[in-house]
Parts: structure tokens; C-alpha cells; sequence
């Protein structure tokens, strides 16, 4: 039901972890219903130098968190702002549809840390 | 990690079974030369009409009927719909008022649920949180108008065996018929419809190593129940379609397979779960069991690991060979956990965190090692991950996967 990139993702997760002086934290998604992200983000010069993340989920949950950070790494602040769920899900080669929403916070979570680090700026 | 063995590890036994070798040997000839109808009058149909016989007092026999009792039918659950549905809409009755419990797999509680829509009153008995009903609870249930009370023997996600005997007698007290579901329970404990009180009675043959496809419902002799299927009239009326016949071969050898094997292979099965339920919380922090630890199915090992998800888990197991499963909202599509789970009075949370291991009589103890030496990395790997593991607490009262 996943595909091979769920699964390269799920099995070696990258950037998995905590900054300890983010300069933002997104933290979504309730364990009531299996998921929780927090992800954190260092920025200089706007632009992503360091990005990591702690996941409580399903195997989806994870990989669209490792994927998030993967293509958020790197980018400026605006680019960034325009990762979305679906860039998320595409860049893994799909998701099944029952995974599309309550496994996909990955990009929520990233969005979040942005407003938490505009609104600190 | 230790050394992956060479074969996979089956310990979900209690979604399917391997169809043994006997068992295919004894169908293969009902598929290819032994053809017939069993309705038929010449030979062909004849052979299948006799093998037909032999199987059903072999499936008879495990539970401690007369062949004369067994509705042969394609499934579990079919034969828990033609109990409840067929009692309830039997023209004797119409109305009434029906019992059953909330840990029920969704065969005997949609059908209940059905009957709610079409007038019929149902009532739903909690669990304590081992997964037990309570007799005092059944007694203030059950009513003059009480027409049928449904209660399986033994749950099929964490293997609580219910004092069934007892619910029968209830249930006979005041005029009510007892049905039970004992897929999860046929060949793996002693059953017996007399000493048990059991009217109604569902099995699955590829619980036990038969084939796919096709179940029985135990009818006790004077019960009226009203057909699901309307046709040529088979199985004494009560379920017209032509018979399946290679499959029912298969579900008589596998029948008596399990009857005769099964001294053995539940004392090796309870041994092995034993070692599990034994290791797990020793090795692995914030790991516990769910349901009763000695009070339950002989191959039922159910854990919960706090701080992680289940799929995660099984994926992992997975990717080391291993089959087993998880009561989390993630791997059955759905947004919920379990019902079972929450009926115990688990939170979300820690409904999420289950693994159901399900042994079966070819698994051995080489196998439970290798399960036993890669768990506690696996969970380790997923606490890792997870925030909860010095996060706060769950934050009660949010919605779901809100948008």
C-alpha cells in the first residue's frame, strides 16, 4: 500500500531530531488521533540551514515528516512558504488516499514553524 | 540486530492460516475429478454428497454437535448474520429485544445494528478491562422480551475468553436463545454446545488451516431461524446455494485435524505466548498487556507500547520478516482505534500503541526469540522518533486530523 519512497523515508528517516535554539518550532496534530509533529528550524540569512523533527504516527507520518524536512532544507523563507501537502505526498510518489490527511501534517507543521519564527523575527 | 532468519515469521493467525498439506490433499480431488453436484443423483453426485457428510459430522464433532445441527456457509460472517438476522426476522418472532456486548467483532454488531434501524432494541454490555462481561450486568439486561443474546467466546483482537457457559444459562433462564461466536476460539480450546449452552454457533474454517470461504453456523435441533439466501432449499433450508463442496472437504480435514492435534498444539502455542506476555514487559519500559494474562485464547498475545504508533511497528517487523498486526486507527483505514481497545478503557493514545501477536501450531521457539531479540529495538527506534516520549501528555478534547 506504500510506495518504496514511504518506505526508504519510514525505515531511514532523515533529519530526525530537535534544535535546541530553534528560531522556529511547529508543533501540530493531537495523539488522539495518532499523529503528532513537532518540527524545528534554524534560519540565516532567510534561508533553512538546519531542520529537524519528532514524529508520532504511522508509517505515512513519518515519511512525509522526513520528506518535509528534506525539501525544506536549504530554501529561503519564501520558498518555503509554498511547500504543501501535496508537494509533500508527490515528492514520495503518492500516498494512499486514506493517509492524505491525517498522515500528511508533515507540511502543517513546517508552515507553523515559519509563522513561529516571522512572528519572533 | 540478530541475524534475519531465512524464512518469513508468520504470528497472524488470527486474520488467516496456512491451509495444511493434508488438508490440501484431502480437497484436491473435490476440485478436479470428483466434481458433482451434490444434488445430483448419479455418482459424481453422490461421492460429493458423501464426502459432504463426512465433513460435516467432523466439524460437528469439534464442537460437540450432531451432524444434523451444521449449516454449512461461506464465512464467519455469514453465519453470525444468518444467527442474528435469522433469529430476529424469523416470523415467530418480528420484535424483541436482543443482547450483545461492544467488543464484538463488527459481524455480530452491524447485523444488531441493522435490526436496531428496523425496530428491534439492542443492547450493548461494557467490558471490565481484561475485556470481560459481567454476569450481574447480563442479569439486569436480559428481559421477558429478550429474544436472543450474542456473546463470543473468545475476542478476537486480545483473545479474552468469555464465561460463555454462564451466558447461555442466563439466557435459557428467561427464554432467550444464546448465539456465540467462536471463529477466534474453534480449534483452539474444548467446545462443547451442550455442556456450554449454546444454540447459535459461528466458525470459520481458515481460522484452523482450511480453506478460504467457507464457515458453519451450529443450529441446536428445534431453533427457527429464517434463511438469508431464498433458493433450492440446501442445508435444510437454511442456506440455499450450490454447495462448495472442495472447500467444505477442506474445513472437515482441517476440523479434524484440529481436534485431534489439539492437546499439542495448544499446549505449545500457550507455552510460546507465555514466553512473550513473560518477556516483553521485562525488557522493554512502558510495554503492557492487554486482556487477561492467563484467561485468554492460547495463541493471543496483545501488547501496548506507550509513546508510539502501531503501524509503525508492524511496518518494521515487516521489514525484518515478521507478520503481525496492530488495533491502530492507521492500519485499518479508518480514523478511530480499535472499539475493543477503547471498550477496555484504554485512551486513544494508547490504543494507537498495540501489537496483536497471534501464534499458530507451526510456530516455534527459535521464532519467538527472533521477535523477542529485535521488539525492544524497534520500539526503541519509534520512542526516537516520537515526541510523546518527554512530550506533555495527550492535550484532551482536540478534534481529529482537523483540516
Amino acid at each position: 500500500m506504500y510506495s518504496d519512497k514511504v518506505m526508504e523515508h519510514f525505515a531511514n528517516p532523515r533529519n530526525v531530531g530537535e534544535i535546541t535554539d530553534p528560531d522556529g518550532v511547529g508543533k501540530v496534530g493531537n495523539p488522539q488521533c495518532g499523529d503528532v509533529m513537532w518540527l524545528y528550524i534554524k534560519v540565516k540569512d532567510d534561508i533553512i540551514t538546519d531542520i529537524k523533527f519528532k514524529t508520532f504516527g504511522c508509517g505515512a507520518a513519518i515519511a512525509t515528516s522526513s520528506m518535509t524536512t528534506e525539501l525544506a532544507r536549504g530554501k529561503t523563507i519564501e520558498e518555503a512558504k509554498k511547500i504543501s501537502r501535496k508537494d509533500v505526498a508527490h515528492a514520495l510518489d503518492g500516498l494512499p488516499p486514506v493517509k492524505m490527511h491525517c498522515s500528511n501534517l508533515a507540511a502543517d507543521a513546517l508552515q507553523e514553524a515559519i509563522k513561529d519564527y516571522e512572528a519572533k523575527k | 540486530m540478530p541475524e534475519r532468519p531465512s524464512k518469513r515469521i508468520y504470528f497472524d493467525h488470527g486474520a488467516t492460516t496456512r491451509v495444511l498439506p493434508e488438508v490440501v490433499e484431502a480437497m484436491t480431488p473435490y476440485v478436479s475429478e470428483k466434481y458433482g453436484n451434490a444434488s445430483s443423483i448419479h455418482s459424481f453426485g453422490r461421492e460429493a454428497r458423501m464426502a459432504m457428510d463426512s465433513s460435516r459430522a467432523r466439524v460437528a464433532a469439534l464442537i460437540g454437535a450432531d451432524s444434523s445441527e451444521i449449516v454449512f456457509t461461506s464465512s464467519g460472517t455469514e453465519s453470525d448474520n444468518l444467527a442474528i438476522k435469522g433469529v430476529a426476522l424469523h416470523k415467530s418472532r418480528g420484535k424483541g429485544h436482543i443482547i450483545t456486548t461492544d467488543i464484538e467483532h463488527s459481524a455480530v454488531l452491524e447485523p444488531c445494528a441493522y435490526l436496531k434501524s428496523m425496530g428491534f432494541e439492542v443492547t450493548r454490555l461494557p467490558v471490565s478491562k481484561d475485556g470481560f462481561v459481567d454476569l450481574g450486568d447480563v442479569e439486569a439486561a436480559i428481559r421477558d422480551d429478550t429474544i436472543l443474546v450474542s456473546v463470543m467466546m473468545a475476542n478476537s483482537e486480545i483473545g479474552t475468553i468469555q464465561p460463555v457457559r454462564e451466558i447461555g444459562r442466563i439466557a435459557h433462564s428467561r427464554g432467550a436463545l444464546f448465539h456465540t461466536d467462536a471463529v477466534q476460539a474453534a480449534g483452539k480450546m474444548s467446545i462443547d454446545v451442550d455442556r456450554d449452552n449454546i444454540d447459535l454457533l459461528s466458525i470459520s474454517s481458515h481460522k484452523f488451516h482450511g480453506p478460504k470461504g467457507v464457515g458453519a453456523l451450529y443450529v441446536r435441533k428445534g431453533t427457527k431461524v429464517e434463511p438469508l439466501l431464498h433458493g433450492g432449499g440446501h442445508e435444510g433450508g437454511l442456506r440455499s446455494s450450490t454447495e462448495n463442496v472442495p472447500g467444505i472437504v477442506g474445513f472437515g480435514k482441517a476440523a479434524e485435524i484440529a481436534q485431534r492435534d489439539m492437546p499439542t498444539t495448544a499446549e505449545r502455542m500457550r507455552h510460546l505466548r507465555d514466553r512473550i506476555i513473560k518477556t516483553v514487559p521485562e525488557t522493554i519500559p512502558d510495554a503492557y498487556l492487554n486482556g487477561h494474562p492467563t484467561n485468554r485464547l492460547v495463541n493471543n498475545v496483545h501488547l501496548r507500547f506507550d509513546f508510539i504508533e502501531g503501524e509503525g511497528l508492524v511496518l518494521h517487523l515487516d521489514m525484518l520478516g515478521i507478520a503481525a498486526s496492530t488495533g491502530s486507527a492507521c492500519s485499518t483505514g479508518s480514523l478511530e482505534p480499535s472499539p475493543v481497545l477503547l471498550a477496555l478503557g484504554l485512551t486513544h493514545e494508547q490504543a494507537h500503541g498495540s501489537l496483536r501477536v497471534t501464534l499458530g501450531r507451526e510456530n516455534n521457539d527459535e521464532e519467538v526469540s527472533y521477535l523477542l531479540e529485535v521488539l525492544p529495538e524497534i520500539v526503541s527506534k519509534l520512542r526516537e522518533i516520537s515526541p510523546l516520549s518527554k512530550g506533555p501528555k495527550c492535550n484532551r478534547g482536540g478534534g481529529c486530523c482537523v483540516q
